[in-house]
């Protein structure tokens, strides 16, 4: 065993995978001599060689286009998104063309796009953001959402696997907080589109995925030692395709369900799962479905702003509290 | 033309509709803000309205003894003088004019206050949307609350025969959740209510106000025949309902309260410095919720075959009014200290006087205490004020003669300050054994009053 960050069990990931495959190669921002803006890659390209960790030009467009193209070839691309706020930029080789190329054409398109998103880094409105919901309303693509140092790892080779394109959603606030044992030489694999409880509990569940996780323990703990309550956390880990078995066995136990996510409301994936439990545990409801989210703003750049429109602890526990005396 | 609405107001949480009793003011009278307008009666309390601005009173939209749902437009005011005036002479162009009044935006009411987390929450249900409402059907408000249980508990009430008004609710205005009804099947009392919803007689049985056919009776020629007013039928109704309801039995005692008076004397300017009135009913009150505590069985309710034993000890104090008869709540007396007492009956009793109380503060009353003696009684046997199972009357507090024995053994007649109490308890569930035991501690505790307990 080993401890190991977010940010190295990912590398570990992608490090591995690239020994085992070689078809397996990274196009990227600064990804090959610098080693990526995070240095998630540092050192790849003196393993693997310029073939394989490909410097680009500054256009997500032509990035994802490029790697749809290898994948097509029979390559496994994997895409680095410097910042996931500038994935819009491809929003249209990823819709349009990448998601639909099965359907279209019968052609796989075995892509990892990845890179770090998500806020509570002072890093403001194009470096905050978690754009997960363009893409979930997608059909075609699979999303991905690691909360542990495990999962990085784990999802990321089982995305590298997946003979369909996969959205990485990392987040960097995790990168280098969350440290975690993790044994040598095994495998550790991720079953895309299998939710995870973090925490058993009987009173409460809490719907969340990716950094969330942790403020949502965070809750559950407080609540735990001061309320006396017991909380469930679910952490998604996937969040297409969506583990609804997992959610509904969660739902059927609690009866009450809070969503947390980062991401900002109005649209949100929150949205889609309340619907989901609405269609299929109607009758196991002892409360409404409630939401704990962003506000639907801009990721501001001032720390008081930033705090404020992001969801925070006190907030899930708040809600949670609000939700349990129901 | 600026027009303001005024608007049925929601004065309590599980308050849901309004009866207008009385309008103040007519159509085309000048109006300040926060002057009376109108009263209403909801189904516990009379209130007077202030007007939300300063204005014309330019139409009435709700006609007296008509009873709408809260936040329903009653009336408008006028704040423009000129527009009132033409408004006031053309009063169907000006309605036609306006536009159909929009239900007021509900300024989230709400029994629970909902999470003001990052997210702004959609108020929670407390304050049923209107259209649900509106249902016709001829259930009281609190039935209607308590039928708004959640999916899960109406599926676990099916599966097991419940009926769900019947349960306990712990819940956001009363709301039955999965904890109630789980505990309530587990305590055994899941005896399946027959024919649990709909049919009339099984919603009989804890038969709220209302129903209640008094028996007419032919007028002489020179009599004066007048409506009831609501409170008048309200307590008519009740006074029936719980005679019919409860088993009645009361016992007396006398009660010493020499020593009181004593205490009470010395004490009296003190408690008045601090803005609190003394007076033997704050003793009263006092020595009553300490052995409620010791008694639950007498702050407890009957409801189908099962006891509710109740946690918090409210204490209702009847205040004769000069139009009826109004019971305002002590919430959680046992709590509260000589002088907390002391300010609150003032409190309660002066703004029953003044229709200032809330619809809230006259629920959830626990056991009743009503003071025939301040007329002079010697004393009465009080009616239970349902769905209580215990009521309290005080006699005259007076010197009278009272044989008592010395030290060294003989009898002698002193004059004491003497009082009857009686107490009328609900047999069903409380036998003469439990209310005596009660009374007897009773007794005991105001005889030998603590002077160190104020």
């Amino acid at each position: 065993m080993a401890e190991v960050t977010y940010l190295e069990a990912l590398r570990q990931g992608l490090f591995e995978e690239m020994e085992r495959d070689k078809e397996v190669l990274i196009l990227g921002q600064d990804v090959g001599k610098y080693g990526g803006a995070f240095k998630v890659t540092e050192g790849f390209q003196e393993r693997f060689g310029e073939a394989r960790v490909i410097d680009t030009p500054i256009s997500e467009a032509a990035i994802v286009g490029a790697a749809a193209g290898a994948a097509h070839m029979g390559m496994r691309p994997v895409v680095e998104m410097q910042f996931m706020d500038f994935i819009s930029c491809a929003y249209d080789m990823l819709t349009n063309y990448v998601a639909t190329a099965r359907y279209r054409a019968g052609l796989s398109t075995p892509i990892v796009v990845r890179g770090p998103s998500g806020g509570y880094v002072r890093g403001g409105p194009f470096h905050s953001q978690n754009p997960e919901a363009a893409f979930f309303h997608t059909p075609g693509l699979k999303l991905v959402c690691p909360a542990t140092a495990r999962d990085a790892k784990g999802l990321i080779k089982a995305a590298i696997r997946d003979d369909d394109p996969v959205i990485y959603f990392e987040h960097k606030y995790l990168y280098r907080r969350i440290k975690e044992d993790l044994p040598e030489g095994d495998e550790i694999l991720t079953p895309i589109g299998q939710a995870r409880v973090a925490n058993e509990g009987t009173d409460l569940t809490i719907v969340t995925w990716s950094a969330m996780v942790w403020k949502a323990l965070e809750s559950a703990e407080i609540i735990e030692k001061e309320d006396g309550a017991s909380v469930e956390v679910l952490d998604l880990r996937t969040l297409l395709p969506m583990d609804d078995e997992a959610i509904i066995a969660s739902v059927r136990k609690t009866n009450k369900v809070l969503i947390v996510h980062e991401d900002t409301r109005t649209g949100g994936v929150a949205g889609e799962i309340a619907a989901r439990i609405n269609e299929k545990a109607f009758e196991w409801l002892d409360g409404p479905i409630m939401r704990v989210t962003a506000h639907d703003t801009p990721v501001p750049y001032a720390p008081p702003l930033e705090d404020f429109v992001l969801p925070q602890t006190e907030d899930v526990v708040k809600s949670a509290r609000w939700l349990l005396a129901y | 033309m600026a027009r303001v609405d005024v608007i049925m107001p929601q004065m309590g949480e599980s308050i849901a509709e309004g009866t207008v009793s009385r309008w103040l003011k007519q159509v085309g009278d000048e109006i300040k803000r926060d002057e009376p307008i109108l009263e209403i009666s909801t189904d516990k309390v009379d209130a007077e309205i202030p007007s939300p601005s300063d204005g014309v009173l330019a139409e009435i939209k709700v006609a007296e003894g008509e009873t709408v749902e809260v936040q329903t437009v009653i009336a408008i005011l006028e704040t423009d003088k000129e527009a009132a005036a033409s408004a006031a002479s053309a009063p169907a162009a000006a309605a036609a004019e306006a536009p159909p009044a929009p239900p007021a935006p509900v300024p989230a009411p709400v029994a629970a206050t909902p999470p003001t987390a990052a997210p702004p929450s959609p108020a929670p249900v407390a304050a049923p949307p209107p259209a649900a409402m509106g249902d016709g059907t001829s259930q009281t408000v609190e039935e209607r609350l308590r039928q708004r249980s959640t999916p899960l508990v109406r599926k676990i009430a099916a599966e097991h025969q419940l009926d769900i008004r019947q349960i306990p609710g712990t819940g956001y205005a009363g709301r039955v959740t999965k904890k109630d009804i789980l505990s309530f099947i587990e305590s055994g009392a899941g005896a399946p209510a027959p024919a649990a919803t709909s049919t009339p007689a099984a919603r009989s049985a804890p038969a709220p106000a209302g129903g209640v056919a008094h028996p007419t009776v032919e007028p002489w020629a020179g009599d004066r025949v007048e409506a009831m007013s609501k409170i008048r039928k309200l307590t008519a109704d009740h006074m029936i309902m719980s005679r019919r309801t409860s088993a009645h039995v009361t016992s007396f005692y006398e009660i010493d309260f020499t020593a009181i008076a004593r205490i009470r004397q010395a004490n009296k300017q003190n408690f008045e410095n601090r803005g609190a009135k003394l007076t033997y009913m704050a003793f009263i009150v006092k020595v009553v919720a300490d052995n409620l505590r010791k008694h639950p069985g007498l702050n407890a309710s009957v409801s189908g075959n099962n006891i509710i034993y109740r946690k918090p000890i409210n204490i209702g104090l009847a205040v004769a009014l000069d139009w009826g008869l109004i019971v305002p709540v002590m919430r959680n007396a046992d709590e509260l200290s000589m002088l907390g007492i002391a300010k609150s009956i003032v409190d309660l009793a002066d703004r029953a006087r003044t229709k200032r109380l809330n619809p809230d503060e006259v629920q959830r009353g626990t056991f009743t205490i009503t003071n025939p003696g301040v007329f002079g009684s010697y004393i009465g046997t009080p009616i239970i004020n349902q769905p209580q199972v215990g009521i309290l009357g005080v006699g005259a507090i007076e010197k009278r003669p009272k044989v008592m024995t010395l030290e060294d053994g003989q009898d002698v007649l002193a004059i004491r300050m003497m009082s009857m109490f009686s107490v009328s308890y609900d047999h069903r569930i409380v036998d003469g054994a439990d209310a005596d035991r009660f009374m007897a501690d009773l007794k005991a505790d105001l005889e030998d009053f603590p002077e160190g307990a104020l």
